[in-house]
């Protein structure tokens, strides 16, 4: 066993261990490289090499390798009274790509993950319809489908950034959010089998949609967009979703706010007007400086994070060769492009996009520099197709003051130290 | 797109019985609200009983838990204090919530009479009404909360996107860079057995 296997093996994963495991594996690693005696780990026979792994019916559903195991969902207690109706994070500083593991996906509930089974399960759609209809599990899988990838971001991810710099690492301060493709049929051929006709006038009319936990989640969605891309979606990533994400059935609502992307939903009820529910009044409403505050801010704009280095993931292998990668997205499009600073927004660089930008979907971005071993304010800056450009805080500080509580789209900096730690910061 | 023709035929009428049993959302007009009333006194003790615990006998929040009442005046401050009747538009939006998501963990559980005795409670702990108001579907939609007109539809593609289109400065976009907040500094980061200290020292190891 190596050095760094055996230490997290007996010391158990944990933040600690990966840190002081890194950096025992990066000077073993380094050491070897430079030094004239063989490596044991290639001149030696090692236990993997010679005996057997697991057979194939060791793991009918498996979980990512032990060594990895600091790759989890996080909550952050202060944050909420309890953890019932609360929040976690995505661990974005550890993943690469764009898709998000369902498994360690963030998730937010307002009355908790409810266990509700296929057969349980009942879609209602009732209000300006023709025929108010009542649809099983069953009946959903014989809709036509679609397949498409969405980024789902909570309206407060980032939120609490708002005031300064508070918590120390891109999952913390960006990791409400996840990305996935989802199977699903589209909400327009629902409502059409249930028939518009009696809904006259569509361009005045809203859907009311609720799901079926105790909260409900009621929120209006404008017709527009219901008969636009939204999805009622039963699949992500290729297997169902998981209880968290809302299974056996919940809403896709490209590029808006996660809020509205009802989980376990119920009824989807065609309307006058919108509800005004309290998901849509008392919360996700966004306070100015003056006091007013603006409803229904439902797109979320172009974002990024460097996702690495960054507080959770500094750099433990010396000078050289570094890969500064991260995130960028946006409710209305596509990315088209990101930026990359390492000197705190003096000088800007255009990063390597992976592949070209989807519509609504997070986009990674590579900037692979030869880092000198000094200080560096790292930031990213997205462009999406509307020609927007994310903003700094300062931007949005001053349109909107500082209790907007959701929607904070500014740009992140952290401050990568000549020892490859990083810290969440401000700068001028 | 797939060829759908205008109906599939699939599902099943829903019937009347259930849509009265899920369709219970309230609109700014009143539409939704059963039948029913209910007064401050009555709402004082049905509050004790089922609400208190979390929010307070004054509806003024326990703990952590949501205030219900106060904040008058604070939506322009540093520290706004969002209420029914500092922040919320709509008593519908009370009624509404309080009937389908309250209590919490016991949702579902409130006749009409409660859920309109407990809102003009509500509206009495924020001093809007006095001990005698009886609210019920005939008066709830005329009751008009003090920030009614304090939303105003997301301006943003005026306000902001308009203004921050465009190719951006690449080089020598300011002259200073300097540190004015450190998350180290507040240090309200969840760490996992010291991390901090240890995150510090590994890369030191690594440099020596």
């Amino acid at each position: 066993m190596s050095k760094k296997t055996e230490e997290m093996m007996s010391k158990g994963p944990s933040r600690r261990s990966f840190l002081r495991g890194a950096a025992a594996g990066t000077a073993f690693v380094a050491g070897a490289a430079k030094a004239g005696t063989p490596d044991p780990l290639i001149t030696e026979v090692q236990p993997w090499a010679s005996g057997l792994g697991d057979g194939v019916d060791a793991t009918p559903y498996g979980l990512p390798i032990e060594y990895e195991a600091d790759v989890i969902r996080r909550n952050v207690e202060w944050l909420t009274a309890d953890t019932i109706s609360s929040i976690n994070f995505t661990p974005i500083h550890a993943l690469d790509g764009t898709i998000t593991p369902q498994g360690c996906a963030f998730e937010r509930h307002h009355s908790g993950a409810i266990d509700l089974r296929k057969e349980d399960y009942r879609l209602m759609i009732n209000g300006l319809v023709d025929r108010p209809l009542v649809f099983t599990y069953a009946d959903l899988e014989r809709f036509p489908r679609e397949n498409h990838v969405y980024f789902c971001e909570c309206a407060a991810n980032t939120g609490m950034e708002w005031a300064g710099a508070q918590l120390n690492g891109a999952q913390f301060t960006h990791g409400m959010i996840h990305n996935m493709e989802y199977t699903g049929v589209p909400l327009r051929t629902i409502l059409q089998e249930a028939g518009l006709a009696a809904a006259g006038d569509l361009s005045d009319k809203w859907v009311f949609v609720e799901g079926a936990d105790a909260s409900s989640n009621g929120r209006s969605i404008p017709m527009e967009k219901a008969l636009d891309d939204v999805l009622v979606a039963f699949k992500a990533n290729g297997e169902a979703l998981r209880k968290e994400h809302g299974y056996p059935v919940r809403l896709v609502v490209p590029g808006w706010e996660g809020n509205m992307w009802v989980k376990w939903i119920r009824r989807i009820e065609v309307m006058d007007g919108p509800v005004e529910s309290r998901e849509e009044t008392s919360k996700y409403t966004d306070t100015l400086a003056d006091g007013t505050s603006r409803k229904w801010t439902w797109e979320m704009d172009a974002k990024s994070v460097v996702t690495s280095p960054s507080p959770q993931a500094p750099i433990t292998h010396g000078k050289g060769p570094l890969v500064i990668t991260g995130l960028a997205w946006s409710g209305r499009g596509a990315i088209t492009r990101v930026d990359v600073s390492t000197d705190g927004g003096k000088n800007w660089q255009t990063a390597r996009l992976a592949k070209p930008g989807e519509k609504m979907a997070l986009t990674r971005f590579y900037l692979d520099i030869d880092w000198g071993g000094e200080e560096m304010f790292l930031q990213s800056r997205a462009m999406d197709e509307t020609g927007y450009v994310q903003p700094t805080k300062a931007q949005l500080r001053e349109v909107r003051g500082l209790n907007s509580i959701y929607h904070n789209n500014c740009i992140q900096t952290w401050w990568v130290r000549p020892s490859g730690e990083a810290e969440n910061v401000e700068v001028s | 797109t797939p060829a759908v023709a205008e109906n599939l035929g699939l599902g099943r009428v829903a019937l009347p019985e259930e849509i009265a049993a899920w369709d219970k959302d309230v609109s700014p007009d009143g539409t939704g609200l059963p039948p029913g009333s209910g007064d401050v006194l009555t709402g004082e003790e049905v509050f004790a009983d089922k609400c208190a615990s979390c929010h307070g006998d004054f509806a003024e929040g326990v703990d952590n838990w949501p205030k219900l009442a106060g904040g008058w005046d604070t939506l322009a401050d540093d520290d706004p204090l969002k209420t029914v009747g500092s922040y919320w538009p709509h008593l519908s939006t009370a009624w509404d919530y309080v009937n389908r998501s309250m209590p919490f963990g016991d949702a579902q559980s409130l006749e009409p009479d409660e859920v309109y005795a407990i809102v003009a409670y509500i509206l009495y702990s924020n001093d809007l009404v006095d001990d005698e108001f009886v609210l019920s579907d005939e008066t709830l939609a005329e009751f008009e909360l003090p920030n009614a007109d304090g939303f105003i539809v997301d301006d943003r593609l005026e306000t902001e996107h308009s203004k921050w289109v465009g190719e951006p400065c690449m080089t020598d976009c300011k002259d200073a860079v300097e540190v004015t907040m450190r998350a180290m500094v507040l240090d309200v980061t969840p760490q996992e057995e010291g991390a901090p200290e240890e995150a510090q020292a590994a890369p030191a190891e690594q440099e020596a």
